[in-house]
Formats: structure tokens, sequence, C-alpha cells
């Protein structure tokens, strides 16, 4: 057993090494019309060595360093916690959540306006992951197209405007309106599909919106985008020094308050709130009427819930449709807050950091998307001198997570039983 | 005539870039028959195969040897190596973990490895594209030199043969050998292959590993066919030669093959009659399109689904 730990152990260090080494040890640089070979730094080198040490003692002592974990004491505790009852849990997470919802009103005005900017867009990809949360976390349909429906939404608000002068406010509705009409004219074919071959489907999908966005240059403006996407008004009240369209006021005349370019932003971080408020609440509640319940049993036994009578085209083409619909809302808020949007925004890796943040906040549960939406548009932002890192972190922390906890660091918890074992 | 011409340059060209896809496909082909997951990561361990040999290719080009089939062989082993041990890690710490588990979960954990292995390279290489030298020059015309000519370059020449010879090395590897035997067991019946004594987890080992060696391959045809690589360009190739998978059958060797040499013609066609830019959009529909009618592809087993 020991030779052939060892004989196992050797060939994973090997490996650590053919896969370390010529990529990080070895850099290609361009000079002039050559390309030339440069030796990475020592540190580099000897961190790959260590790594392969590393490797090397961990699989020669795996079965120790295993036996080792199972008995630490802090990790087993947490796994068998007995959940809360639910009536207390319900209470304590709308008092949580309360508490979030007041703070955030009031916090912009204390702030930096680089901070409400960023908090914006935490807002924005909070309304995307909770819309997603109903696709992939609910329903069980991996859709790594998801960003289509958010292009929509972002076009929608940004061709009417520059062709049809329409508001912000109007834009809204049709912008997740149509998101919605494109989830439910794509996912009425699609949705016979397995699981897996739904993901690719949803991920060709978005790659062709993006391409033909970018190759319909007469209606989109392709690669060059669309800039001049005005901004929500209150109550027909602009937020620009000098008022624009003629019929409207400005905001800080008609209260007469001195111009400050900070009431924009402020403005644009309330509705956003708000909307993402909305998204919240409206998905809180259909989870648990009849069709979030219809969801959830579909995932969980497809076959089961068919022979109960659920229609499955119908349940799944809920989930897809109320997804994109969401989605459609984050994109016009989005173009509204940019101003300017082109393909650019909506890459096939927007899709993916949306997904990263509902599995790592856990697959179905809304506070745990939350925060992990808050987590991951924040952290980068907080470690610049990391933030080069950030894919890569994402990436690595998505496999470990199904590895290790694919319920997601704050699982969703509902009243179950659980049968004692017997002896 | 000249029309002719023009349909067989076009041909020429899409059998190229699709024999390369059918190389790639295999990967996503042989895994999804014996364990049922889709190696979103395959894209980027075949990017990773063409840095390699780029690399080997540079080192050579330093030390000063010159002689063209020397440097060739040398890059194609390293890339095969790195790209085969890649394989091997990628499947050891992401795949095997959650093998049996719900689908999704292997799924997202292959996205997880896909995104992490691109910023991987992307941070050790640079985000830029490299260019990668043209080793194989000169070629044949055909056709008038006042009108439309005909090329057949030496490079695709060297793409078709060598293609060629991977999957009929690999045609007698499956028939023939003591793996390839096992491969085909486990694909059929994982849990009765393991009854009967094979050892499972180093046939799904071997199968990442053959998959991975042969999209090295491709990398290295690829890299010198474009004549630049970027730490992106995994992505979309892995994502075509998926679709040339689905489109011969996925699980099907011989499937694999057909689709990448159809989607290939059915791209360049696209590109010399409409614009290259929606040759993508071709390619994205066309799978969209076997998916909903013919999910089991050109040569693919109908799956039953038990309860």
């Amino acid at each position: 057993m020991a030779a052939n730990n060892l004989k196992h152990a050797l060939f994973c260090a090997i490996v650590t090494l053919i896969v370390a080494y010529p990529i990080l040890g070895l850099n290609l640089v361009a000079s002039g019309t050559e390309i030339v070979l440069e030796g990475a730094t020592t540190q580099t080198v000897i961190s790959v060595l260590v790594a392969a040490v590393v490797v090397f003692l961990f699989q020669l002592f795996r079965d120790n360093i295993m036996a080792l974990l199972g008995q630490a004491p802090a990790l087993n505790s947490l796994a068998n916690r007995q959940p809360m009852e639910q009536s207390k849990r319900l209470k304590l997470e709308s008092t949580i959540l309360t508490l979030i919802i007041i703070g955030a009103l009031f916090w912009p005005f204390f702030v930096s306006r680089g901070s409400v900017d960023l908090a914006t867009l935490v807002l924005i990809y909070i309304m995307l992951a909770l819309g997603l949360n109903v696709v992939v976390g609910l329903a069980g349909l991996l859709d790594l197209g998801y960003v289509a429906f958010y292009a929509v939404g972002a076009y929608t608000f940004a061709l009417l405007s520059q062709y049809y002068g329409v508001s912000f406010w109007f834009a809204l509705p049709i912008g997740a309106l149509l998101a919605a009409t494109f989830g439910l004219v794509l996912g009425f074919p699609v949705l016979r599909l397995r699981g897996d071959y739904l993901a690719i489907v949803t991920l060709g999908f978005g790659e062709i919106i993006r391409i033909l966005l970018n190759n319909m240059t007469s209606l989109t403006g392709g690669p060059n985008g669309i800039g001049g996407i005005p901004d929500p008004t209150l109550f027909g009240m602009e937020f620009g020094r000098r008022v624009k369209e003629e019929g409207n006021t400005s905001f800080h005349e008609t209260f007469g308050i001195a111009y400050s370019s900070e009431h924009k932003i402020i403005f644009l971080y309330l509705i956003a709130l708000v909307l993402a408020v909305i998204t919240a609440l409206v998905i809180r509640r259909l989870m648990r009427m009849p069709v979030g319940r219809a969801w959830e049993a579909l995932r969980e036994d497809e076959i089961a819930a068919r022979s109960l009578g659920l229609s499955r085209t119908a349940v799944k083409l809920s989930a897809f449709t109320i997804g994109a619909f969401f989605a459609g809302f984050a994109g016009t808020v989005f173009a509204s807050k940019q101003g300017f949007i082109s393909p650019e925004s909506f890459v096939f890796l927007e899709s993916a950091i949306v997904l990263a943040i509902v599995v790592l906040g856990g697959m179905g549960s809304q506070l745990g998307v939350i925060l992990a939406a808050i987590a991951v548009t924040i952290l980068p932002e907080l470690a610049r001198e990391f933030s080069e890192y950030r894919m890569l972190i994402f990436g690595a922390a998505m496999v470990l997570m199904m590895v290790w906890r694919p319920q997601g660091l704050m699982p969703m918890r509902r009243i179950h039983i659980e049968l004692e074992k017997q002896e | 005539m000249q029309d002719l011409l023009y349909f067989l340059q076009q041909l020429i060209n899409g059998l190229t870039i699709g024999s390369t896809y059918a190389l790639i496909a295999i990967g996503y082909t042989m895994v999804y028959g014996i364990i049922g997951m889709i190696n979103f990561a395959h894209g980027e361990i075949y990017m990773i195969g063409a840095y390699t040999a780029l690399i080997a290719i540079t080192g050579l080009a330093a030390l000063g040897i010159a002689w063209l089939p020397l440097i060739l062989i040398v890059a194609l082993v390293c890339a095969m190596i790195v790209s085969s041990s890649m394989g091997w890690a990628v499947e050891r710490v992401a795949y095997r973990p959650v093998r049996g588990r719900h689908r999704l979960i292997p799924l997202i954990s292959a996205i997880g490895m896909s995104i992490f292995l691109q910023n991987y390279v992307h941070l050790a290489q640079g985000s830029r594209n490299i260019g990668f030298p043209a080793l194989i020059e000169g070629g044949f015309r055909f056709g008038s030199a006042d009108s439309f000519q005909t090329s057949i370059s030496y490079m695709q020449i060297t793409i078709f043969i060598t293609t060629l010879i991977c999957m009929s090395l690999l045609s007698l590897f499956i028939s023939r050998s003591r793996i390839g035997r096992a491969c085909r067991a486990v694909s059929q019946d994982l849990g009765m292959a393991s009854l009967l004594g094979i050892d499972t987890n180093r046939i799904i080992s071997a199968t990442f590993v053959i998959g991975a060696a042969l999209a090295a391959v491709a990398g290295l045809l690829l890299g010198m066919y474009y004549g630049s690589i970027d730490p992106l360009f995994g992505f979309i190739a892995g994502l075509k030669a998926f679709t040339a998978a689905v489109l011969g059958g996925i699980g099907s060797i011989p499937g694999a093959m057909l689709g990448g040499l159809i989607l290939g013609v059915a791209e360049s066609m696209t590109s010399g009659y409409l614009s290259g830019e929606y040759k993508d959009v071709v390619s994205f529909g066309l799978l969209i399109l076997i998916l909903l009618f013919k999910p089991t592809g050109l040569l693919g087993k109908p799956e039953v689904e038990k309860i």
C-alpha cells in the first residue's frame, strides 16, 4: 500500500510540474516582430516547485489527512446543525431584510459618489442574480445565455430612446416585457431538451444575439454601440444642469437647491434599489405560490412531478419567462446608468458571473444570492491589486463549491423530516 | 468555371477547418459517451496545447534548431504531453469528486474550470494575441492566372494528413487495444464493466487523456493555420467542436468526424457566399436546430429514458 501511495504521489507531483511549469515558467514575449521566450522570475519557479512538493506530500499522506479532517469538530458541528424553525427563520429573515432596506435607503446621502455608483451596479447584479435564481436555482434549468435577455432589455431602451425618444419609465416595462417575450419564444422549443443540452442551446442563443447586435450596424451601431441614452426623470423633472426636452423642468430649479451632479446618481441608485426590492418580493411570493412549488417539484424529480399532473412545458416556460423578465428590468436600468451600451457588455462572461453569484449564494436561496452578489461585485473593488485575479478566483470558487458545498454558502432550507437512522 | 473554382476553394477551406474540429470533437464525444457530461473545459485544453506548441517552437528556435520535421515533432509531443496531463488533472480535480451527482453539478464545475484555465493562461502569458509562425508555406494553385485561382496550401495538406493519421490510430486503438476495448465496455455500461473487473476510474482518466492529446494536435495545427493565438480562442473553437460532436451524434466517434467535416464546410460556405461575420451564427443555429429536431445527431443511438 505504501509503495502504491508513493508511486501515485510521485505521479501527481510530476503532473503538477508538467501542467504548471511550461505555461507559468516560460513566457512568450513579443519583441518587435519576433517572439522570444523569457524565463519567469525565480519566485514563480519556486512557487511551482513548492506546489509540486505540496501535492506530493498531500497525496502521500492523503489517507491520514482525510481522517484528520473528518475528525475536526468545527466542520462537523456546522454540517449537523439543526435548521431553525421555519416560522422563526422567516421572521429573522424578514427583519434582516427590512433593516438592510432601511439602511440602504439612507446610506447614499452620506457616502462618496463612487460608492453610490458601485452600489447601483451591485443592485443591478442582485436583480440579475435573483432572476437567474428562479431559472437555475428553483426550476433547475441551466441557462448559460441569460445575458441575452439583459441585452434585450438594455437595447430596447437604447433603441426606443434613440429612434422614438421614449423615456425611461415607458421603456422599463416595455424592455422587461420584450425580454420576457424573447424568453417565451426561445423557451418554447428548447425546454424539451435535457439539462446539459439546454445549457448549450441557451449559450448558443446568447452568442447569436451578441453577434447580431455586433453586425446589424445600421440599427444598433454595431461594435460602436449606442450612446446618449437619457437619464430617468422624476415626474418630468430632469437631473441635468439644463433641461433637454421641452415641457420638462429640472430637479434643482423646482426645489430651489443648488445643482449637483450627485442628485442624478443617487436617484438612479434609489430606482435600482426599489426595482431590486420589487424583484425580491415578487419572486419571494412566487416561490410560495403553486407555480413556485411546481418549479421545485419538477427540478427534484421530473417524472414524479409529471405523473402528478404538472405540465412540464408550462412550468418550465413560466420560470424561463419570469427570469428573462427581470433580466430585462436589470438591462434597462443598466442602459440608463451607463448612458452608453455596446455588445461588449453582453458577453458570455457576464452570464458566467451571474451564474457564479447564484451558485456561490446557494441555489434557490434569496438571501444567499443577494449576499453573494454584493460580495462578488464589491470584493474586487476593495482589493484592487487582486482585481486581475478576479475571474481566476471565480472559476476556482465555482469548482470548489461544486466539489465541497454544492448547495452554496447559504443554502435554501425548508421544513423537512428526516428518517432516524435505524441500527 | 470560375464559380466552380470558387466553390472548390470554399470546400477545401471548409474541410481543413472541419477536420480540426473533428479532432477536438473526439474529446467531447468520448467523455460524453462514457460519463455523460459535457467537458466544458475541453476548448481550454486545446488552447493550452496551442500555447505549449508555440512555446516549444520558440524555444527550439532560440536553441538554433531549424530542421522543420524535428521542430514539428518536438512541438507536437510537448503539446500532447502538457495537454494530456492537463486533461488528467482537470478530471481528477474538478470532475471525479462530483461524478454521479445531479446533472448540473458537474456542468457548473466544468464551466468553473474553463474560466479558471482561461484566466490561468491569460495571467501567465498575457491577453494579447501572439503571432504563431507559419512553419509550412507555399502550395498548389489551379486555374488561369487572370481569373480566380483555387489554391491548396501545404499547410492544408498537412492538416488533412495529420488528422487522417490521428483518426486511424484512434480507430485502431479503440477497436484493437485492451484499453480501447475497456473504453467501449465502460461506455456501454459503467456499472457492469466495473463488476467484470475493469478499473473504470482508470478508463475514464484514459478517455480524458486521449481527448486532450488529440485536442493538442488540433491546437498546433490550427495555431499554424490561423497564424495567431490568444487565451480566449479555445472557447469558441470548443463550442464549435461541441456542435460538431452533437451534429454527428454525441458518443459516436465516427459521428464526431462526420460532424466536424459538415460543420467546417457549412461555415466556410457561409463566409464564402454570405459574410464571414455570420459564420458563428450559422454554426450555433445549426446546433440549435439539430438539438431540437434530431437530438441524437446523424450517427447517434437514440437514448432510452429509464424510470
